[in-house]
């Protein structure tokens, strides 16, 4: 057996015994990814002499000693270039650690890479790159989700043993789905935003993607708590994420919100999620119809809130401090030619769309109105909350579509997002697991938790996986 | 027609903090361009501000200092637009909920309005050279507290008037230094003119750029003979912002009303809102000091000082202080006054004597100890050493001599010695007693009690 494959509480556990040493895996990680990363395209940046650096210098005995984590190129890892697949932070490198960086290497981790993306979390397929796309490990000529599609991609390929991203409305549950793995969006404020490149502050948040349920715990333990440097998030402990798996589903109340199984929806996959409820029902648990009212008018929301913060977030790439500038002949010229020259075709876009919500004259309209409905949605969770411990839906509408399939129609490309953005706006907590293939694709199934009940989501996840194969499944290349 | 100004203020104030107001870079003047910044003062990708507690602290002191009510909630919002002294192309501001509303600056027999006070993160500092031009961010999110008036104020003289009691307060409060050279202290205003009698307001005009209080004097009174004159020329204002050309004494266009900016202000999504407690506001009330109206008036009651006196004596927190604690160990107040306004104003940073022993000084004039011509040597050398006037008077063997015995013998002397001077007093001229008294001071080495050697003269030469 090759050390790639392996979850990062097997390699762990190795390193830790001593049966393997942490520049061993990391060069049997690094021989992977140039043998298949030609194909799957899910890293940005790599540097092999750089990480079996670090990989000998680990620190012995963390949590996570010696363990390679590839990292989305939006968070900020001191020394290592961080352009959000974006030419307009081309040659920009980090000056600081993010919070989590600096937690992940306080446990022992090794940062081996950065992972592909759509340009600033902007998108549903990573094509919004500026460095290339990244392909589906299960299928080359389709799109590994986004946005974060390279971190999605290179755990789904064992080119990672576990990989960070950044969610904001469903960047890390919709690739996980669509590649295979598992992908952990925690609730706002468990994990701190400092050093991650804001898209929508107010709905961004730090998650991981790993092999299985356990190791998304074990992640979530390293990178969770409060940060005097994020005023976002929450002072609340952290719990023992991992000890709390083995609780079981028995008696436990799966909330299904029968606006989530729509008419349009791929009949294999809604097969699929319906088989995953009937097994978890079969473990134990109950299942109670809820619903969730506000839930047409989220992906509306989504897209005046999120494009009005990030109008204002991106506005500081001006080619003043940091980063590409293309000279004009004045400063208002150089704005212009260098965010012209800089950013992408969707990040212009919603650049624009936020400019114009929060506009005098159209703010009541559009940004207002968005947060009072916001509100809706959030108490439509609060009140469906009343009656489950968890809800349970499907990740996506469908499986991994193909390369330039959506590109054209960034409506279209939007609502592939309509299951998971709504979480991110009630500010809840989400996880995507395997739960089958439909067309020889993954099928993502979706976990929502109460704020903050992260052990719970877990702990369904982790009983399902258990008695499932579907995360052991891995694609050939 | 009769026209009258209407004038109301924008004041930028930097509070006294040690760190800046969302990050932990120090806040200081004059240092080396941008070696007081961090990722989170530059704008770097990722970074959070986190918010300066004690500059909140600072506003509402301000503001319970000004009489305004405190905000028990409000927040933070961004104001979005381009500019290279913009770190984040967007400033971190206060829109609708600011910190601090109502209240009023007292200038003598009127009370001018203040409207809101928010706080803010300062911008960085642009300097253009021939061909480029270069950003020192240093200044860069220090924070600023803004008071917008109440269009309160009538006349330039008002307006001054305002400023710097507004500036008195808050030097006070130890909230500012509100120093104009150093930008501590900057204003904005906004002007129009109508007829006396007149309800409504004329169109306003903003007038930018005013870098010292004698700049916004100059630039109101010409910004209002324009706008009277434009009026009697039947001329209608239109609403734009001007900027003041401190060296040719003119205003002049910098932006239309139709060029105006669009800030696109909404809720800053990185920071909680700011709730004020009953238990922290109640905490900032206690250390609310007293407002130089207020000190001035007590310091005519307790000490019987003229309102000249208390005027000067209260215009600097540190002198008033150490007003107090001399005139405290002192049965004669107003001679402390003199004391200190006279020999220590302006000179005050390097004074070495202690307040009580600048009491005992003046003890030992009104005792007769020493003469008043010897307390100035005296003081001289307490400022330069910090020695107690008793040792120095001991030390230089002062002690003012008012033996009347031995005083008698000296008049004798200078009196046989200018006959001269004799006759002429005795002819009417009064005068030429000083001369007579004169040489005593001198034979008695500069000892003598002054006002006993007069009366022994008198005495002696009516004989």
């Amino acid at each position: 057996m090759s050390l790639h494959t392996l979850t990062v509480c097997q390699l762990r556990d190795k390193i830790r015994t001593g049966e393997v040493s942490s520049r061993e895996a990391t060069q049997s990680l690094l021989n992977r990814i140039a043998s298949v990363d030609g194909k799957v395209k899910a890293y940005n940046w790599l540097n092999a002499d750089n990480a079996l650096a670090q990989a000998d210098a680990a620190k012995k005995g963390g949590v996570l000693a010696g363990v390679p984590v590839a990292i989305k190129d939006v968070i900020n890892v001191d020394g290592q270039p961080c352009t959000c697949a974006s030419k307009i932070l081309q040659g920009y490198v980090a000056p600081y650690d993010a919070t989590v960086i600096r937690k992940l290497r306080e446990a022992g981790a090794i940062l081996v890479g950065r992972t592909n993306m759509d340009e600033f979390a902007m998108g549903s397929s990573t094509e919004n790159s500026s460095w290339g796309t990244t392909c589906n490990p299960w299928d080359l000529t389709r799109i590994p989700g986004g946005s974060s599609g390279g971190s999605a991609a290179a755990v789904a390929a064992d080119e990672a043993f576990a990989a960070l991203g950044s969610d904001t409305g469903g960047s890390i549950r919709q690739p996980a789905a669509l590649c295979g793995c598992v992908g952990l969006k925690p609730t706002y404020g468990r994990v701190s935003r400092y050093g991650l490149v804001a898209f929508a502050s107010s709905l961004d948040q730090i998650g991981s993607f790993t092999k299985d349920v356990r190791d998304a715990a074990l992640l979530l333990s390293v990178i969770s708590g409060h940060d005097p440097m994020d005023s976002t998030s929450v002072p609340r402990p952290v719990p023992d994420y991992v000890a709390a798996l083995e609780r079981g589903v028995k008696g436990l109340r799966i909330g299904l919100p029968k606006e989530y199984f729509i008419p349009g929806m791929d009949r294999e996959v809604e097969a699929a999620v319906r088989a995953a409820i009937a097994k978890l029902v079969s473990l134990g648990a109950e299942v109670v119809e809820i619903s969730l009212p506000h839930t047409d008018y989220a992906v509306a929301v989504y897209y005046l809130i999120a494009t009005a913060e990030a109008s204002a977030n991106l506005a500081r790439f001006d080619g003043v401090r940091y980063g590409a500038r293309v000279k004009g002949e004045d400063v208002i010229d150089t704005y212009g030619k260098t965010r012209g020259s800089g950013f992408g075709p969707e990040v212009k876009r919603r650049i624009i769309l936020g400019t114009y919500a929060l506009s005098a004259g159209y703010y009541d309209a559009y940004y207002l109105r968005a947060q009072k409905v916001r509100t809706l949605i959030r108490q439509d969770f609060e009140k469906a909350f009343a009656k489950c411990d968890v809800i349970v839906t499907p990740t996506t509408p469908e499986v991994a579509f193909k390369a330039g399939e959506k590109s054209g129609d960034p409506l279209k490309m939007y609502l592939s997002d309509i299951f998971t953005i709504s979480v991110n706006l009630a500010g809840n907590c989400g996880v995507s697991i395997p739960c089958g293939f439909a067309h020889k694709l993954p099928i993502g199934l979706q976990i929502i938790g109460k704020a903050f009940d992260e052990e719970t989501v877990l702990r369904t996840a982790y009983a399902y996986e258990q008695a499932t194969a579907w995360h052991k499944e891995r694609p050939v290349l | 027609m009769e026209y009258e100004a209407v004038i109301g203020l924008e004041v930028h104030v930097q509070l006294k903090t040690q760190s800046k107001m969302f990050c932990g870079c120090a806040t200081a003047f004059g240092a080396e361009p941008n070696t007081l910044v961090c990722p989170v003062c530059l704008g770097y990708p990722g970074v959070l501000p986190v918010m300066n507690e004690e500059a909140v602290r600072k506003t509402i002191l301000s503001g319970l200092m000004l009489g305004c009510e405190i905000a028990r909630f409000s927040k933070w919002d961004r104001k979005n637009y381009f500019y290279p002294d913009m770190p984040k192309n967007y400033q971190i501001s206060q829109y609708d909920l600011p910190l601090c509303i109502g209240g009023a600056v007292a200038i003598p027999g009127k009370k001018l309005g203040i409207t809101r006070i928010h706080l803010e993160e300062d911008v960085a500092k642009s300097f253009h050279y021939e061909t480029t031009s270069g950003v020192d961010f240093n200044r860069a999110g220090t924070p600023l507290m803004e008071i917008v008036s109440e269009p309160d104020m009538r006349t330039t003289e008002e307006a001054f008037a305002y400023l710097t009691a507004l500036k008195e307060v808050l030097i006070g409060g130890g909230v500012s230094d509100c120093d104009m050279e150093k930008g501590q202290l900057r204003c904005d205003a906004n002007v129009s003119v109508r007829p006396v009698g007149q309800k409504a307001f004329g169109e306003k005009i903003e007038i930018k750029n005013m870098n010292s209080i004698s700049g916004v004097r100059r630039a109101l009174a010409y910004e209002i003979q324009r706008q009277i004159a434009a009026a009697k020329r039947g001329e209608k204002m239109v609403q734009e912002t001007r900027r003041w050309d401190d060296e040719a004494g003119v205003t002049s266009v910098m932006r239309t009303k139709e060029h105006a900016h669009d800030y696109r202000y909404f809720p800053e999504p990185d920071l909680m809102p700011v709730v004020v407690s009953e238990a922290w506001l109640a905490e900032i009330r206690s250390a609310v000091p007293e407002l130089p109206e207020a000190k001035r008036k007590r310091f005519v009651e307790q000490y019987g000082l003229p309102e000249y006196d208390a005027e000067v004596l209260v215009a600097d927190a540190a002198v008033a202080a150490y007003y107090e604690q001399a005139a405290a160990g002192s049965k004669n107040p107003k001679a402390i006054s003199n004391w200190v306004m006279t020999e220590l104003l302006g000179k005050f940073a390097d004074n070495k004597i202690a307040p009580l022993q600048l009491a005992e000084l003046v003890a030992a004039i009104d005792g007769g100890q020493i003469s008043g011509k010897m307390a100035k040597d005296v003081f001289a050398e307490m400022f330069a050493t910090g020695k107690g006037a008793t040792v120095i008077i001991k030390e230089k063997g002062l002690v003012q001599v008012s033996d009347a015995g031995a005083l008698e013998v000296l008049a004798e002397q200078a009196i046989a010695a200018n006959p001269k001077s004799v006759a002429d007093y005795r002819a009417g001229n009064a005068s030429a007693i000083n001369f007579l008294k004169g040489q005593v001071m001198k034979l008695s080495k500069g000892k003598a009690n002054p006002q006993l050697v007069g009366e022994i003269l008198a005495r002696k030469l009516q004989a």
